[in-house]
């Protein structure tokens, strides 16, 4: 799953991977408004973007053909506006939502390859995005895997008594049935935390937990990050 | 000494009328280690609820180190008794093992630092420190079961109750989680299926049947006496 081997892409050990999550973040989304509002047909400035984040991939020792390839998943997305675009005559705008888009997942990728997701999450909290909506993210990731673990087992369950033999429809009745399993464990689990976590004294609000302080390296890396791109954007 | 648990009369009903206990008296001394033993659906679960204040009575009173459970002591209770769930994976939610281990001590109102003070002696004391940083679901099953016990030790409770401790747990596991708790100074109640692990730890348990203890004596007499097969 694209989650659990972005997880361990985030605990690679690189100088990029030990930059604060602020640092990273405030980068990307920098890097992601400047690629946003290049306009289109813009060769120098798109190549000069490739190359920051082919730069960065390698330097935190991300794997290229992966991260890519990854990437790549958001092309189909991108096609059908990119193809209905280039039916009304707009050629250039289709060509730039192909860039801007396979850019910006790239991005992403890298971001979330990067740092792994409670010092993003931290990060995002540090930035003032409401708590509320972070500790919906941090339980949604969190219980993924416990869901997807769970999942693996049926499906294996499934395939031990020839569950992959069937007809179309016979498996996807088999399909249905484990996905409505899933949701009600999901639910007996939701209670099971909520009790936990009353056990240990929660009264409704989450404590705050405080971060890190930013150091030169932190700041270096976000002026040698931006810099040449913001430069090759507006100069 | 006075009792840590002191449990009298103890009756509760579910909401579709099942009656889970039916008048149950039951104490803990201090640093006293007793088993729950019985069939599944028999209340044992039903009971170690009521002691933290999950649950509350139909009739009957629990009072913990002699307070009342009511919703005014509620966080006084929670704070001396630290309930060790059966699934670790409900009692670890927070990212990482150190910031799930602080979640208890920060709910109790400790600074930040005085937290993370409290969650890393915990962690030394599960013997888990180098996982601090790392994410529940990267750990073993022994070492969720660890990073749970962590996060009930950091409140500093004056009783460990512990659902099913065993499970999912392989015999290593089980030892190694026997030698710990053996360790911990504080009273403990632990519900269990596993009888070797009970015998090995406890000093006396209490048999449920029907929401009621059937009969309470050292681990060894209620083997016998209900003509258990025990290796």
């Amino acid at each position: 799953m694209h989650h659990v081997i972005l997880e361990r892409w985030s605990r690679t050990p690189s100088v990029v991977h030990a930059r604060d999550a602020r640092i990273k973040l405030l980068a990307a989304i920098i890097f992601l408004i400047v690629v946003a509002t290049t306009p289109p047909m813009n060769w120098l400035c798109f190549s000069t973007y490739a190359t920051a984040l082919l730069i960065a991939t390698l330097t935190a020792r991300l794997p290229l053909p992966g991260l890519l390839k990854r990437a790549a998943l958001v092309l189909p997305f991108s096609l059908v506006f990119g193809i209905t675009t280039w039916l009304i005559g707009d050629h250039a705008r289709a060509i730039g939502l192909f860039e801007k888009s396979y850019l910006s997942a790239w991005t992403a990728l890298w971001l979330a390859g990067t740092t792994p997701l409670p010092r993003l999450l931290k990060a995002a909290e540090w930035f003032g995005v409401p708590r509320l909506l972070i500790l919906t993210i941090q339980f949604l990731y969190r219980y993924l895997f416990v869901l997807s673990e769970q999942g693996q087992h049926m499906r294996l369950a499934a395939a031990c008594r020839a569950g992959s033999q069937g007809t179309a429809k016979a498996l996807f009745r088999a399909a249905s049935g484990a996905l409505a399993v899933l949701f009600a464990r999901s639910y007996q689990r939701a209670e099971g935390i909520n009790r936990a976590m009353y056990s240990r004294g929660f009264t409704g609000t989450f404590p705050a937990v405080t971060i890190g302080h930013l150091t030169a390296a932190d700041a270096a890396f976000l002026a040698l990050a931006i810099i040449p791109v913001v430069a090759v954007r507006f100069l | 000494m006075n009792p840590v648990i002191e449990v009298s009369k103890l009756q509760y009903k579910y909401e579709d009328g099942t009656e889970a206990l039916r008048g149950i008296d039951f104490t803990l001394q201090p640093g006293e280690c007793v088993a729950v033993l019985g069939a599944n659906g028999s209340g044992k679960t039903t009971f170690v609820l009521h002691l933290n204040g999950l649950l509350t009575a139909s009739s009957g009173s629990v009072k913990i180190c002699g307070m009342e459970v009511n919703k005014g002591n509620l966080a006084k209770i929670r704070q001396r008794v630290g309930l060790v769930f059966q699934d670790s994976d409900e009692q670890l939610f927070m990212p990482t093992v150190m910031e799930d281990v602080m979640f208890g001590p920060l709910n109790q109102g400790l600074t930040a630092q005085q937290a993370e003070a409290r969650a890393h002696k915990a962690l030394e004391q599960t013997g888990i420190a180098k996982l601090a940083g790392k994410a529940p679901y990267h750990l073993s099953s022994g070492e969720k079961r660890r990073a749970s016990l962590a996060g009930i030790l950091a409140m500093d409770p004056e009783v460990l109750v512990l659902d099913e401790p065993t499970t999912f747990l392989d015999p290593p596991g089980q030892r190694d989680l026997r030698d710990l708790l053996k360790a911990l100074p504080q009273a403990k109640l632990i519900v269990t299926h596993d009888i070797p692990f009970a015998r090995s730890l406890a000093s006396r348990a209490v048999f449920f049947a029907e929401g009621r203890i059937e009969a309470a004596d050292t681990v060894d007499a209620l083997i016998h006496g209900f003509n258990w097969e025990f290796n």
